[in-house]
């Protein structure tokens, strides 16, 4: 047990202006467990009558030690990790962590394992914007639009379990490829849900673009500028809301991103409702990626073929020897990759999410970093609230998209 | 290496005598710490890297010299360029500068590293622990903290249970 440690008015004086310590203005702490908070995020408010004077975000509620747990797991055996840190986003951080491993051992990927990556890393973008929709719409009083949310995302939910057995924590991306291939009927359901979604998107457009009290609660909101976007590391929607059309699926296309066709939703106001109309917009490129993927999907392995890094199929392990030694060495010892580190980077439904990864030759990770869009992304908080009603820091939070998870890690 | 590269690296080798090392296509320049701020001004100013993605470290406990490397990464949002920087640290306790004056994003970062590594950051705005409580004790990315694995205990006497706790090395 630790004691209670006493701290000093000084220790925290630079967090609040002067008017605080004489009293003028009100500190207010408001979470964790506050539920618009999407999670457990403190904030620490400076109010003066209702203005927010300062906002001081405290995190770190949901630290699980990740990044220490994956040390002292092999490569494998981390990955599963990585499903647990955004957890509206499992797929994407598989794929930003298997791009990096990949990077580190040079394993190629057979291009189906590629289009399936990417209709469902998109579909990931799509059900993690409906959780967002969903739940910032609640927060800004627009309470129908939550249950269109959820009844889409339940769908979605059902693709990842019918392709990997599990609804959120997939774990199905895995470094060489994919854990196996796709059933018969993913080509099917993706088929149908596509062809549907357009017209909830119109009935999402339909509650909240002429709905009154949401846009008196957006517009004008807690606007940022590209500068200070740029300034603060901020990347994904939230940059793009403000005007630069940045976006690493084309800056630094990935898993042959290159080969779709598709734009990047830019906004020049950066309020609120600048963020969600980039988000809604997101959506539909979402969907026209998913169908020139489903398209054009090759046919043939999903996995490398590279048998000491990646597991040989169930198939071959009856009638090899030499599969059965490498299945046997994969999942007790684990691969071997070269010393060095390397950092990969995919578009998040956040913003930026990167890997940095060090190796020292041995089967486990020396270091395994994950630069999380949400951590840099609430840094903004400050800037978001200042000058603002307190109602409208639970819009500002968000219309950021925060996920705690992701944040502390 | 990529040729865009080629500016930045030869300047930093000619100023700051960075080392360049090349992996898998990543550009990595290691320079003293010291020079850290300087170059990042440089980075900022000169070339166009006008992002800072990432900050963060990476702990090569027993070994004293470095014991730390802090590792930045930067990235020229237009040119779509990313740039690692390392800054070696001696010791157990090593004292490093802040480039949030250039990098206003950096504040979070740093904190993070304080608080997973205990590197302190000097010139920083707000050098609080940011992730684990303000009264933990230890750094927990560092290489001698324990991962866990408490002993399961069936007492409710605390002094017992604390004396069989792992601890972290001073």
């Amino acid at each position: 047990m630790t004691d209670i440690r006493e701290v000093s008015v000084d220790e925290l004086r630079h967090l609040v202006s002067d008017r605080a310590l004489s009293g003028e203005t009100m500190l207010l702490n408001m979470g964790p467990q506050h539920p618009s908070t999407h999670g457990v995020l403190r904030l620490l408010l400076e109010l003066d009558g209702e203005i927010v004077v300062n906002c001081v975000p405290d995190i770190g509620f949901l630290h699980t030690g990740v990044e220490k747990n994956m040390e002292a797991k092999t490569y494998q055996k981390a990955e599963v990790m990585t499903d647990r840190l955004d957890y509206l986003n499992p797929c994407g951080n598989n794929l930003t962590y298997c791009l990096a491993v990949e990077k580190l051992c040079e394993l190629d990927v057979p291009p189906r394992a590629q289009a399936i990556r990417v209709i469902l890393a998109e579909l990931t973008r799509i059900n993690s914007h409906l959780v967002w929709l969903g739940t910032s719409g609640l927060d800004l009083a627009a309470m129908s639009i939550f249950l269109y949310c959820m009844v889409e995302r339940e769908k979605l939910l059902d693709i990842f379990e019918m392709v990997s057995g599990q609804r959120m924590m997939t774990t199905y991306i895995r470094p060489g490829g994919l854990w196996r291939d796709v059933p018969v009927e993913f080509e099917d359901a993706v088929g149908s849900f596509i062809d549907h979604f357009p017209e909830e998107l119109a009935k999402y457009h339909a509650l909240l673009d002429t709905n009154e009290l949401f846009l008196e609660r957006t517009k004008g909101i807690s606007t940022i500028t590209q500068k200070q976007c740029i300034a603060y590391g901020i990347t994904g929607p939230v940059l793009r809301a403000s005007g630069m059309a940045y976006d690493i699926r084309k800056a630094l296309p990935y898993s042959g991103y290159e080969q779709y066709d598709f734009n990047i939703p830019t906004r020049t106001e950066g309020d609120i409702y600048a963020r969600y109309s980039v988000r809604l917009e997101e959506m539909d490129e979402s969907l026209k990626i998913i169908r020139q993927a489903l398209n054009k999907l090759p046919y043939g392995p999903v996995r490398s073929n590279n048998r000491k890094f990646v597991p040989p199929p169930r198939s071959e392990i009856g009638v090899s020897m030499e599969s059965l030694i490498h299945h046997f060495k994969l999942w007790t010892e684990g691969f071997t990759p070269p010393k060095g580190s390397v950092y990969a980077v995919t578009e998040s439904p956040r913003g930026e999410l990167g890997v940095f990864l060090e190796s020292d030759g041995s089967p486990k990770p020396y270091r395994v970093h994950y630069r999380t869009p949400t951590f840099a992304n609430l840094q903004i908080m400050p800037i978001l609230s200042r000058g603002h009603f307190v109602a409208d820091v639970v819009g500002a939070i968000g219309s950021i998209d925060i996920v705690l998870g992701d944040a502390d890690r | 290496m990529d040729d865009r590269y080629q500016p930045v690296v030869s300047a930093f080798q000619e100023r700051f005598a960075a080392e360049m090392q090349e992996f898998r296509g990543e550009v990595t320049l290691i320079l003293a710490p010291e020079h850290i701020v300087a170059a990042a001004r440089a980075l900022r100013d000169e070339f166009g890297f006008d992002q800072l993605v990432d900050v963060t470290a990476v702990d090569y406990y027993p070994q004293e010299e470095p014991r730390f490397h802090v590792v930045y990464h930067i990235r020229a949002l237009e040119k779509g360029m990313i740039l690692c920087l390392r800054a070696p640290l001696n010791g157990n306790a090593p004292q490093h500068f802040s480039v949030e004056s250039i990098y206003p994003g950096a504040n979070w970062y740093e904190r993070e590293v304080y608080d997973m590594f205990g590197i302190t950051f000097s010139g920083h705005s707000d050098m609080r622990r940011i992730i684990m409580p303000a009264d933990w004790q230890g750094h927990p990315l560092r290489k001698d903290y324990p991962l866990g694995y408490e002993e399961i205990q069936y007492t409710f006497n605390y002094n017992e249970i604390n004396l069989r706790k792992p601890r972290p090395k001073d």
